[in-house]
């Protein structure tokens, strides 16, 4: 289990759309090998079938696919984006936290999502998150929240 | 006991996400209800006394008989206790 560990946040990123924003939170979980690159193929397919509804906040997108779609460690990104990019959210528009999310069929699915829920519950935590610049203030977020 | 669908498309993440502060939710009001979680598809074949979900999927589930309800930010407790006041009856 793997939760915005060094090397798993990026910061200021640019991206020119919704997908390149997906890509790059993939590719975070991609180059530390918990997932395999058929499950970035399979969250911008579950973008284009299902629509943006994992825009689930304001400014925060938790794009993701199935367990079998190529999952080797339950495991959480982070892409802070540099400038705002619109999903297509009604409500929640436009992103600046993308949180990829391998999911897995273990428990271990459930404790990622339980810390990731404990963290974006509290809006404090999320404007911290966004005017982070490194993982030495991601990390003290996540401290001060425990 | 009441029935709750929490829903999302794939049934992996965000209805996940949902049903832990929907529970948590529930659980302040002391109403007692078996929360389940589970993607767009098939929720509309499932029984349940009400469906919690985002404005994009809840076309997918128009002519369901379980109430509608929905939520927009997931992780806004405020506004998850006002749906749940609003819609669910406690009794």
């Amino acid at each position: 289990m793997k939760f915005l560990e060094e090397n798993m946040v990026q910061f200021d990123v640019e991206v020119a759309n919704a997908e390149e924003a997906i890509e790059a939170a993939g590719n975070l979980l991609l180059q530390q090998k918990l997932i395999e690159s058929s499950y970035i193929q399979a969250m911008k397919q579950a973008y284009q079938t299902n629509g943006p509804y994992f825009v689930l906040a304001p400014q925060i997108a938790i794009p993701h696919a199935r367990p079998e779609d190529g999952v080797n460690e339950a495991s959480v990104s982070l892409v802070q984006l540099k400038k705002p990019i619109p999903f297509g959210h009604a409500t929640n528009d436009p992103v600046r936290l993308v949180f990829g999310l391998g999911a897995a069929s273990s428990d271990e699915h459930l404790v990622l999502l339980r810390k990731l829920t404990g963290l974006l519950n509290n809006a404090d935590n999320i404007n911290q998150l966004i005017h982070a610049r490194g993982i030495a203030d991601i990390n003290k977020i996540i401290e001060m929240g425990r | 006991m009441m029935k709750v669908l929490t829903v999302c498309g794939l049934g992996q993440g965000t209805s996940l996400i949902l049903k832990m502060n929907v529970e948590q939710a529930l659980r302040e009001k002391g109403i007692r209800a078996d929360v389940e979680h589970t993607d767009v598809s098939t929720a509309s074949s499932m029984n349940a006394d009400y469906i919690i979900t985002s404005n994009e999927l809840s076309e997918g589930l128009i002519g369901h008989p379980a109430k509608i309800i929905i939520v927009n930010n997931y992780f806004d407790m405020e506004e998850i206790n006002q749906a749940i006041e609003q819609n669910v009856d406690s009794n």
